[in-house]
């Protein structure tokens, strides 16, 4: 019991690092990323590539298409985005649809229908684990993730609240225009938080990748994942984003105990719940964070 | 100043309509079998476009999740049938369920905006494709088929499925038009171009979207249905594929988004480079996703919308045109 509980909150790890680019996106520039899952299986194949080919550890090739995933994001953001957002809430879904079908079809033309994985390249690490009081064993690697996770969350956080490029990017993001009467460059801001964004989609497509295997159309499931994340998590901190992945990893892990199709299904029943409680809710939307701290300030007193 | 709805382009377009299904009627008397099959896979296309278009066009609801729909009519039908109702009438008893079950869906998906809609259809899909595999009768992923359509000998069942499928693209079209020219629709279009303001003026979003969802939701299960009787083999995997919301997506998009003329364009262009180059395979579909990028991005109106801008044409007339006395003034 405790050991699927602690298997479920790191599997939430994962989620957590695949949901905060998407959440990021979405509180900054309202926008959903319908080729986030697409772009995170782009980003394995590139680490891929470079580990079968140049013997690169994987550790090390997450940082070297950092920079290009970052580009990636700032042209999607420059080419695309920008000129879709300006057309109305609906057509960045549409174009992101468009770009997630051509990406998942030309990584299927290059690779073929063959998985794969980034595990063979790490040695150890893929099955070493930490050994707990009660023989409990705890994956490294699936805690390295989670920390991955809980750094890139605090950073995103941090970046946003403290610095003069954060305050930017939420001024941009609460209304543009005045953002840019006050000498705020709207497009830059945008530019990088999108680039910011896509970085997190490296590092979190690389993480699939170690964690098991991927073909060309793992990232429509990815894609799912990060949303239902984003929205439990009540898509308005990025700390929300954290709980939000956990809740939807345990509610998978104890779907899978029930029955072997419950994993997906576990999870997916959790987002309808939380929907329909946060509509029955209305008005006063589901935050958890709020509603956690509220109760812990309530059993303070 | 005369204010009027039809115009002669319109009346002709009616006219040419109706002399083309007469003839598309006709084609089993002299079609062979091979032709059949491929009018009525364009006739479901022509369903999907247009309850895609309902939604999206109309509603501003993007739906990424349309083969919930899709999927969930095929798979009434496969039940209802088994339960031993005669299979043409299994196609509409299971549409109209699936109509009922897209009312209580829409009590909460239509809360959401925009991308969270879209993709919320998407996970609704998702959990009704794991619910059928449960399904005994289904065996998974395996599938099963519509058995009790061997019944009919195979010349007699393609005219019929022919036939149902001609009579349920008509319906659905009429049935959108005739909705689209009430206040209901003119509403819709309204919500359509700007939710605040028609809420200002006393349109109600929520019962003419939900009017929209249902609409489209009995339409796409009766495509759905069809396909069924068109194939005959079940097998969950396919039919609650997101490649179904692709295809929509690319025939409304090149069509002309929220044009009703624009649905039917775009489903004929789809089929057209369906039949030259589908075996191209995975390129085929790599082109689908970037000429939706594409026209998303540069002709958001689709080639109808483009044409309508230019030329004023308004073939399937939904609103109505002002039309002042002197020359200076005409013009919208």
């Amino acid at each position: 019991m405790i050991n699927i509980l602690i298997q479920a909150v790191l599997l939430g790890g994962y989620y957590a690092l695949i949901a905060c680019g998407l959440a990021f996106m979405f509180q900054v520039m309202r926008v959903i990323n319908l080729a986030h899952g697409a772009l995170a299986v782009v980003s394995a194949y590139l680490v891929w590539l470079l580990a079968d080919s140049a013997g690169l550890s994987p550790f090390l090739g997450v940082l070297l298409i950092l920079p290009v995933m970052g580009i990636a994001g700032w042209l999607l953001q420059r080419l695309m985005l920008e000129r879709a957002v300006r057309g109305g809430e609906l057509l960045p879904v549409l174009t992101t649809f468009g770009l997630a079908i051509v990406l998942d079809n030309l990584m299927f033309q290059q690779f073929g229908a063959n998985t794969r994985s980034l595990s063979p390249y790490i040695g150890d690490l893929s099955w070493e684990a930490f050994e707990l009081p009660g023989n409990i064993y705890v994956g490294k690697l699936p805690v390295y993730i989670l920390v991955a996770a809980l750094v890139i969350l605090g950073g995103l956080d941090l970046m946003l609240k403290r610095t003069a490029l954060g305050r930017q990017i939420r001024a941009t993001a609460a209304d543009p225009v005045t953002a840019g009467l006050i000498g705020v460059d709207a497009r830059r801001a945008a530019g990088i938080a999108a680039a910011l964004a896509t970085m997190t989609v490296a590092v979190s497509g690389v993480a699939l990748g170690l964690r098991g295997t991927f073909d060309a159309y793992a990232g429509a499931p990815q894609l799912l994942f990060a949303f239902e994340a984003t929205i439990i998590g009540g898509a308005r901190s990025l700390w929300g984003v954290l709980i939000g992945a956990i809740v939807l990893a345990v509610a998978q892990s104890f779907g899978a105990q029930i029955h072997p199709q419950g994993f997906l299904l576990g999870g997916h029943l959790v987002f309808l719940i939380v929907l329909f409680v946060r509509l029955s809710l209305k008005g006063r939307s589901l935050n958890l964070m709020q509603i956690l701290r509220s109760t812990g300030k309530g059993a303070a007193q | 100043m005369t204010i009027h709805r039809w115009t002669w382009q319109s009346k002709l377009t009616f006219a040419l309509a109706a002399v083309v299904l007469l003839l598309l009627a006709l084609v089993p008397g002299f079609a062979s079998g091979g032709v059949i099959e491929r009018l009525t896979v364009l006739f479901i296309y022509v369903i999907l476009a247009a309850m895609w278009n309902a939604l999206a066009g109309y509603g501003g609801l993007v739906s990424i999740g349309n083969q919930l729909f899709f999927g969930l009519g095929a798979y009434m039908t496969i039940r209802l049938a088994d339960a031993g109702i005669n299979p043409f009438a299994a196609m509409a008893l299971g549409a109209g369920i699936v109509a009922g079950l897209s009312w209580l869906l829409s009590l909460f998906m239509l809360h959401l905006r925009a991308g969270e809609f879209a993709i919320g259809m998407w996970v609704l899909a998702s959990i009704a494709h794991l619910c059928v595999n449960l399904d005994p009768l289904i065996q998974g992923e395996t599938g099963t088929s519509l058995i009790s359509l061997n019944a009919y000998a195979i010349d007699a069942r393609r005219v019929l499925i022919f036939w149902a499928a001609l009579i349920g693209m008509v319906g659905l079209l009429a049935l959108l038009f005739a909705v689209l020219r009430t206040p209901s629709g003119l509403a819709m279009q309204a919500i359509r171009d700007n939710e605040e303001a028609a809420d200002s003026v006393g349109v109600n979003p929520m019962r003419t979207k939900r009017l929209f969802f249902v609409l489209a939701g009995f339409g796409t299960a009766v495509a759905g249905a069809l396909w069924l009787a068109q194939v005959s083999a079940f097998q969950p995997k396919t039919y609650f594929s997101v490649q179904w919301t692709a295809y929509m997506i690319f025939m409304v998009l090149v069509g002309g988004l929220g044009r009703f003329e624009g649905a039917i364009l775009g489903a004929l262009i789809f089929f057209a480079a369906e039949t030259w180059f589908a075996d191209t395979g995975v390129w085929y579909l790599v082109g689908l996703g970037a000429v939706a990028m594409l026209f998303s991005l540069f002709l958001p109106k689709g080639l109808w919308g483009w044409v309508e801008t230019r030329t004023h044409i308004s073939l399937m007339p939904l609103g109505y045109r002002v039309q002042f006395d002197t020359q200076s003034e005409q013009g919208r």
